[in-house]
């Protein structure tokens, strides 16, 4: 019920939205929990696991009854907070766990079989048989979990992320919070104010309090705008500070976009839905408040039941009169303003009931003191409410029952880096331990100070000492007047007696549950939490946990600080994954590089094959080929009769300068490169430090004190960071430079017979066998454009390699293809590449697999003696030069059925197909034209010794089981003419 | 975390690359015991340990980091090149 004249929000406009399909009126400013009320809804949905009838309880972040799904499809939210959720003209939001209505729920019959349900009761049920558990007791206790559901389909939101940096982070804008503020804002320190609610002052806007002579609201509003002038100040609304991370990293969700109709229509809206902050703090000020703490007693649940603070903020801040008979049920002083306030505002309260004797007389309403709530009656909302003094049990008519059990200091934040809070006797609760985060001050009732007056000393004190460790002089504060009223409470938990009493309302635990855990000897705290899954969804326990520790210290013995806390670990509120993730999806997830030659390439209609990032063309197909079969043979055919043209440029180009270059490049590599001549090129072989090769590559020396070498597309950036290392870290006094030159130059392989005389019409310099020789390097004038030519083949024909700045790359591949199908040759791709270089038995990293030697390889000779290079001393352990290793060979069916497939494993005919059997493994496949017939390559036990030999070959994935006969890796022109000729 | 590098100042871990343990390397000609350790053996102490830091997305520097593995706290960062890693030659 809306009270004319009350609250903030005089003269806000109306808004219509709809709950469960029925429209209602709101003000601007609302939560859909404040318009409901107004509305007098206050049955919103369904609980856990009973499906008991629930209300909102609370007014904040921490609320665990009132979840409503909103949107549909790719945009519904699921378990969002009808506490947050600000109205907008439009908004459509609906209850969730109920079926078919939040009114009639069949699920409910579970709270019937309560009994059966209690704590433990997953463990104790679904034990056996065994074979049930995965096709029967999962599936259908998943099908009945949950609160929200997913719609299934992809998110369609847009969601950001951002940095931040300040020399201040202010965490709540309460009093604390916005004295910190302005301390640290006039004093002239960066200051980020963060908030989770969509309007800043806290508590402030919920009370009656003034401060300085005025109203507090009005205080802040002050405040604020002062804040705001303020350059070096930066205010954030709706965004909750989720996590303290190390070196004063803060992790903040901010909600854009979710109070706006926008946003569910996509259409026009270009702001996120929300954007996750990283936040880099010198200096906190944690002012983040406290949440008040139920109390349990017998159906403590029902709808119309609230937290004392929440029905003042609902009557102080948006108006709304949660009851027309409203009682209040308390244990500390300052709840009693719960009932001053409705009364001024003309609401009757009932009674107000205290547990303590010595509780405050209050205004025009009946006290009754030492008395206790014991019970409530009512089906969808609370009509009575039972009351046991000394003078017997009493029952009272209500429509509203305000409670408090006292405030928790939300200590979250300063436990995220594994400190625990300490009890505080005075005010019964949990208090950050000094220097619990560095950096991190403490300030007002998140520190157990629950005063106006001691949040802004607190706050202004906390600025104080973080503008002393700035080095910033602060003014001395000017602390206006507030109320310092003493909060005065006694211990009350639960209330005893028969029937279930709510301790977390989110996942219905109960006091009976935390006593059977403590019977059944799940004493810890962190067991206890398990076993009755008190604390945990979307609400962690917020309002609950300490009142469950409570009961479960009463049932073992021991006090509050004995039993302890379970761990607060991050988020603080729930972050949505696509928060956290933002831009990492799709493209953003995995960048695409794209060749010089992609275009030219696609407008041929090449299939494109990813490597790392990569996109290379796999088999450009041509009219009438209907399988990349017939493509990739017919590339292959052209590069060994003609001319083919492939772009390498995707290998990574490392330019090396320096007179001690020669030195760093035999330090990498097994083979040495100081002694090769200027203009020549050579092949290398890298391992790691632990003796096992890592890459492979070619090098050219282009004068005396400059190389450029080549690494594998897929190490590029391995082998820089290992080449880095070997400067940096092992010689730092080598007079050596070097630096990436991948996407500087484009690099095309121009392979086959008929390669010398496309590039003699091509390069202004007479190409032979003597200004190229085989392993020849040299610049070279291409068209016109100064660039460089290698005399290097992958393919083992004659061949070479042809580079030009990035910027020609588009035009002289077409260029070439030009060039090379008027000689009857043209474009090859990945998938002829791979053919072309397994007939020769040239290795990739489908080799080069992390787990291979040089001796595997048969490389053992390219490791000089005369020189130390990294991995050499291990590299001589005599595991990893053992004739049984399994070493490069080559494959060729033998038989009928001729297939060889890569990742299929070998095996000794007439050996049982078992892993102990094994004797070697294909890494490399391909059917070759030139041969006619399936070739591979493959890592043998004592394989070079075994030429000759048939060996049978399974591949369990793929269904084949052949034999093969075990032959040298060099299946074509081993002798290697065409490549030198 | 947040590593002040020497040469970019004060960045977001996610900028660098972990190596582990900032060992000496050992000297050309060391037996194969030194080796092992060098490569495979680690002391995982919970505690103060200089580790190898790389900085992939800044300024490529190896970078020498004296962290407390159980706090997080970054006591000292140094060029790599100046901390004598590389053992005798």
């Amino acid at each position: 019920m809306r009270l004319p004249g009350k609250g903030l929000n005089q003269g806000a406009k109306p808004i219509t939205f709809s709950f469960n399909g029925r429209h209602m009126m709101g003000l601007e400013g609302d939560t859909l929990a404040a318009a409901l009320l107004a509305n007098d809804v206050h049955l919103m949905g369904r609980s856990f696991k009973y499906h008991r009838p629930r209300g909102v309880l609370t007014a904040g972040s921490e609320e665990p009854n009132a979840l409503v799904t909103t949107g549909t499809g790719g945009e519904q939210d699921p378990n969002v907070r009808a506490t947050q959720q600000e109205i907008f003209e439009g908004l459509e939001a609906r209850s969730q766990n109920c079926w078919p209505s939040v009114e009639r729920d069949v699920m409910a019959v579970n709270d019937l079989a309560a009994p059966f349900f209690t704590a433990g009761f997953y463990y104790k049920t679904f034990m056996w048989p065994a074979a049930f558990w995965e096709k029967l007791y999962e599936p259908m206790i998943r099908n009945a979990a949950g609160l929200g559901a997913l719609s299934g389909e992809a998110d369609q939101d847009r969601y950001e992320k951002a940095f931040a940096f300040c020399d201040v982070l202010v965490i709540g804008s309460g009093p604390a919070g916005l004295m910190a503020a302005l301390t640290a804002g006039r004093a002239g320190a960066d200051v980020i104010l963060c908030e989770e609610d969509s309007r800043m002052g806290g508590r402030l806007l919920a009370e009656r309090e003034e401060i300085g002579g005025k109203p507090g609201h009005d205080w802040a509003a002050e405040a604020l705008a002062e804040l705001d002038a303020m350059d070096n100040v930066r205010l954030m609304t709706r965004t909750a500070v989720t996590g303290a991370y190390d070196q004063g990293t803060y992790g903040a969700l901010e909600r854009v976009s979710h109070h706006l109709p926008q946003r569910h229509s996509l259409k026009g809206s270009h702001l996120p839905r929300e954007c996750f902050w990283r936040i880099a703090a010198k200096h906190a000020v944690l002012a983040a408040g406290a949440i008040e703490r139920p109390v349990a007693f017998r159906n403590n649940d029902r709808p119309g039941i609230m937290m004392a603070g929440a029905v003042r903020a609902y009557l102080n801040r948006w108006g709304v009169a949660p009851g027309e008979r409203v009682t209040l049920f308390a244990n500390n002083d300052q709840a009693h303003r719960t009932a001053r306030d409705l009364a001024e505002a003309g609401v009757h309260i009932a009674a107000v009931i205290d547990s303590r004797h010595e509780a405050p007389d209050g205004g025009p309403y009946q006290v009754i003191k030492g008395a206790q709530v014991c019970g409530s009656a009512g089906r969808q909302r609370v009509e009575s409410i039972t009351v046991r003094s000394i003078k017997g049990e009493e029952k009272i008519q209500t429509d509203c029952l305000a409670m408090s059990g006292g405030w928790n200091p939300s200590v979250h934040l300063t436990c995220h880096l594994n400190s625990r809070p300490v009890w505080k006797r005075d005010v019964l609760a949990f208090v950050p331990a000094e220097g619990a985060v560095p950096g991190m001050v403490t300030a007002g009732a998140c520190n157990g100070t629950l005063s106006t007056a001691g949040a802004l000393r607190e706050g202004a004190n906390a600025a104080a000492k973080v503008l002393e460790a700035l080095g910033l002089n602060a003014a001395a504060a000017d602390l206006p007047d507030a109320e310092d009223d003493p909060y005065r409470i006694a211990a009350l938990w639960a209330v005893p007696g028969k029937g279930r009493a709510w301790l977390d309302f989110q996942n219905d635990v109960t006091v009976k549950d935390v006593k059977q855990a403590a019977v059944e000897n799940f004493r810890s705290v962190e067991h206890m939490k398990r076993y009755t899954t008190q604390g945990m969804a979307t609400d962690q326990g917020k309002n609950s946990n300490v009142a469950a520790l409570a009961v479960l210290a009463d049932a073992t013995g021991r006090t509050i600080p004995e039993t302890g806390t379970t761990t607060f670990r991050p988020p603080f509120v729930p972050v949505a994954i696509g928060a956290i993730g933002a831009g990492a999806t799709d493209e953003g997830f995995k960048p695409q590089r794209f060749l010089t030659s992609h275009a030219e390439s696609e407008a041929r209609g090449a299939h494109q094959l990813e490597v790392g990032l990569w996109y290379r063309a796999a088999y450009y197909p041509k009219p009438g080929e209907t399988s990349w079969r017939q493509s990739c043979d017919r590339e292959v055919t052209l590069v060994r009769n003609a001319v083919g043209i492939c772009d390498v440029s995707t290998l990574g180009k490392i330019d090396v300068q320096g007179a001690d270059a020669g030195k760093l490049l035999d330090h990498l590599y097994t083979n040495t490169f100081s002694t090769l001549k200027v203009g020549k090129v050579r092949y290398g072989l890298m391992l790691r430090e632990d003796g096992f090769v890592m890459d492979d590559g070619t090098t050219a020396r282009l004068d005396e004190n400059h190389y450029v070498m080549t690494t594998t597309t897929a190490a590029a950036g391995q082998v820089m960071a290992h080449m880095e290392f070997a400067a940096q870290v092992l010689h730092p006094d080598w007079d050596v430079r070097f630096t990436s030159v991948t996407e500087q130059w484009a690099q095309f392989a121009v392979a086959g017979p008929k390669s010398q005389e496309l590039l003699n019409g091509l390069v202004a310099e007479d190409v032979n066998g003597e200004t190229w020789p085989f392993m020849g390097c040299g610049e070279a004038t291409v068209l016109g454009v100064k660039g460089r030519l290698f005399r290097i083949s992958f393919s083992g024909e004659h061949a070479y390699e042809v580079a030009v700045p990035a910027r020609y790359g588009g035009s002289l591949f077409r260029e070439l293809l030009k060039r090379a199908e008027a000689m009857g040759g043209g474009a090859y791709g990945m998938e002829a590449l791979n053919v072309l270089r397994i007939e020769k038995g040239l290795i990739t990293h489908a080799e080069i697999n992390g787990t291979v030697t040089a001796f595997d390889l048969g490389m053992q000779g390219m490791m000089s003696k005369k020189k130390d290079f990294l991995g050499k001393p291990m590299s001589t352990r005599e595991g990893l030069m053992a004739e049984d290793r399994m070493r490069l060979v080559g494959l060729k069916p033998v038989g009928a059925a001729k297939e060889i497939t890569a990742g299929a494993h070998l095996f000794t005919p007439g050996d049982p197909v078992e892993r102990i059997y094994d004797q070697g493994y294909v890494t490399s496949a391909g059917y070759s034209p030139t041969l006619g017939h399936p070739i591979g390559l493959a890592f043998l036990k004592e394989g070079p010794d075994r030429l000759g030999e048939t060996v049978r070959l399974v591949d369990h994935m793929r269904g084949v089981d052949t034999l093969c006969e075990v032959v040298s890796p060099v299946f074509f022109d081993p002798e290697g003419d065409r490549a030198r000729g | 975390m947040r590593i002040t590098c020497p040469l970019c100042g004060e960045r977001d871990r996610r900028e660098f690359y972990y190596k582990g343990a900032a060992l000496v390397r050992p000297a050309e000609g060391a037996d194969l015991d030194a080796w092992h350790e060098y490569v495979n053996l680690r002391e995982n102490p919970a505690g103060p340990l200089d580790e190898l830091w790389y900085h992939e997305m800044g300024c490529n520097s190896w970078l020498k980091v004296t962290r407390d593995t159980a706090t997080h706290e970054i006591l000292d960062v140094q060029l790599a090149s100046e901390a004598g890693l590389g053992g005798e030659t």
